[in-house]
């Protein structure tokens, strides 16, 4: 009872599933979160919707649903995500019907809804963080989500809900709800507030704090990383906790993967803003406590904004890709020619309006605008890219690229090409009294 | 390429790690040093002025650098640096997930006494 274990099953929509698996199995959990939404990923979902309006939720739900209710149930963990993404509502009716099939008679699925705000944005709304309104975007919205706090969830932890989805559900509050909400705390004291958040802040990308996205060989090595395990926090009632992972997974826990997270995605660390709180990580202290153990304290917090973010989706059209790849002496000679004759006949022979991107990948792509330059490449990979409201516009852009073949520069090989639906996303705020959550619970 | 690095001039990467983040069209950047003894090499040399100043083409508006003296870390905001942002931007790397990298190999500002 005095220590509330919380893990992560998922820090990203496409997360792996397997050390989920081990983890609820094994780590003794009070509950864990798959998180599992963005910017991008909640108006792809609203766009999936569109075409049928019993998707729109995270394509794996159905993979993950049926690998972990039975081991959820079996370890006594709650489960709670944002998996539902722009239909919480088709996504919790699927869980259930996955509930029965498997025999979990009596689970309790809890579906929240309110996110979608699209009834309630004026047309003419400033964007949060830049000038303009949305009225400036010639593009059709497709959706408009408020982030929704820890506020949200805990009806259904009240209830007693196994299975809690939702859709913009905000990434820390997923994990600071259940912490909260076991330790009794009141929504008023935003000194433990700050610290539940920052232990959602810690989790909310999974692997990202065991080891993932932090190796550099010879100066950060991490071991055995193709079997990362996902994080634990053992959190105490004063909101200090131990950051750790499984026995026997590969990754690492060190002062050096939560010093990263920390401040991943956070501007002013002394004012990090969610649904919940105004957090303040700025004086954190972060202290090895062990083998792949590490304390965190000292997150602190002050009133919670008296808005929401929500995040609007347009429909951005098309966005199309193709490449041709020149290896050997002159590679980046070839490269550079191929690149000049397909700018030269998109604008001349086509007249092409759109938006289009050349780089030589091997030579200057990620970098390109930053103007670093590798001078000695000789295996470079011409790389267009171009976005159009009209798929045809992309289309004629791989045709080009792939007539190199025949009829750019020497040596010229491995051409692919592919289009894929675009969408573009901004943010506007929302008065926090507009929005109003609900829950709905299901029995199995 | 291959050539050791004896005289090489050292880069920030040799003396500290870091992480890159995105919100809309705004990158982050934080980055620790290993040792305390490099965190006044590494604020002498990871300046918002000079990040501004060597990115001019990348970096549209303004650079502001946060300081965690307790722990040996900096983190820099760069607004208008994502080219629209994840879903905008016709780069490879939309998200600037590779932006840690372009700060970690700019050279240290060495001056003789940092060379132990």
């Amino acid at each position: 009872m005095s220590t509330f274990r919380i893990g992560t099953g998922a820090g990203f929509s496409s997360d792996r599933l397997e050390p989920a698996v081990d983890l609820v199995e094994r780590g003794e959990l009070d509950a864990i979160v798959f998180e599992c939404l963005g910017e991008r990923t909640v108006a792809f979902g609203h766009r999936d919707r569109m075409a049928d309006p019993k998707r729109g939720y995270n394509s794996l739900l159905e993979r993950r649903m049926r690998a972990l209710l039975p081991a959820c149930r079996k370890a006594g963990t709650t489960m709670i995500t944002n998996m539902g993404a722009a239909n919480p509502r088709a996504a919790a009716e699927r869980t259930l019907a996955i509930a029965r099939e498997l025999g979990l008679k009596g689970l309790k699925v809890a579906c929240i809804e309110g996110d979608d705000v699209s009834a309630l944005v004026p047309p003419d709304q400033p964007f949060m963080d830049e000038p303009g309104t949305l009225a400036d975007i010639d593009m059709p919205i497709v959706g408009m989500n408020a982030y929704l706090g820890a506020d949200a969830i805990m009806p259904a932890l009240d209830a007693g809900a196994d299975v809690i989805i939702g859709g913009r559900l905000a990434d820390p509050s997923l994990f600071l709800a259940p912490i909260a909400h076991r330790f009794g705390w009141d929504a008023t004291d935003m000194a433990r507030m700050g610290a539940g958040t920052l232990v959602g802040h810690l989790l909310e990308c999974g692997m990202q704090v065991t080891g993932g996205y932090f190796a550099d060989p010879g100066v950060k090595d991490v071991a055995n990383l193709a079997q990362c395990g996902y994080p634990i926090a053992e959190v105490q009632s004063d909101g200090s906790a131990v950051i750790t992972k499984l026995a026997g997974t590969g990754g690492c826990v060190s002062t050096q993967t939560v010093k990263e997270q920390l401040l991943y995605e956070v501007h002013d660390p002394a004012h990090y803003l969610t649904p919940d709180v105004t957090a303040d990580f700025s004086r954190v202290e972060i202290a090895a406590a062990g083998d792949n153990r590490v304390k965190v304290s000292n997150a602190s917090g002050t009133t919670r904004p008296a808005t929401l973010k929500v995040t609007v989706g347009f429909d951005g059209g098309f966005q199309g890709e193709a490449g041709v790849s020149y290896a050997g002496p002159a590679a980046q000679e070839r490269g550079q020619l191929a690149a000049d004759i397909v700018r030269e006949r998109m604008s001349r022979l086509h007249g092409n309006k759109s938006e289009l991107r050349v780089d030589l990948i091997g030579v200057s792509s990620l970098f390109a605008t930053a103007g670093v330059r590798a001078t000695e490449a000789q295996d470079v990979r011409l790389h267009v890219a171009l976005r159009s409201r009209a798929k045809e516009d992309a289309e004629l852009m791989l045709w080009e690229v792939e007539s190199l073949l025949c009829c750019g520069p020497a040596g010229g090989g491995g051409y692919r090409g592919a289009i894929a639906p675009c969408v573009m996303t901004k943010s506007v705020l929302i008065p926090r009294e507009r929005v109003k959550p609900t829950m709905t619970m299901v029995v199995a | 390429m291959n050539s050791p690095r004896r005289n090489a001039r050292r880069i920030v990467r040799d003396i500290a790690h870091a992480r890159a983040g995105d919100k809309g069209n705004t990158s982050n950047v934080n980055v620790w040093a290993y040792e305390p003894k490099d965190f006044e090499l590494l604020k002498r040399t990871l300046t918002a002025e000079r990040i501004k100043r060597t990115f001019p083409h990348l970096i549209r508006g303004q650079v502001t650098r946060y300081e965690l003296p307790h722990l040996c870390g900096l983190n820099f905001v760069m607004q208008d640096a994502l080219e629209g942002g994840v879903n905008a931007s016709l780069n490879l790397d939309s998200h600037g997930k590779s932006f840690s990298y372009l700060l970690l190999g700019l050279e240290l500002d060495e001056q003789d006494a940092d060379r132990s």
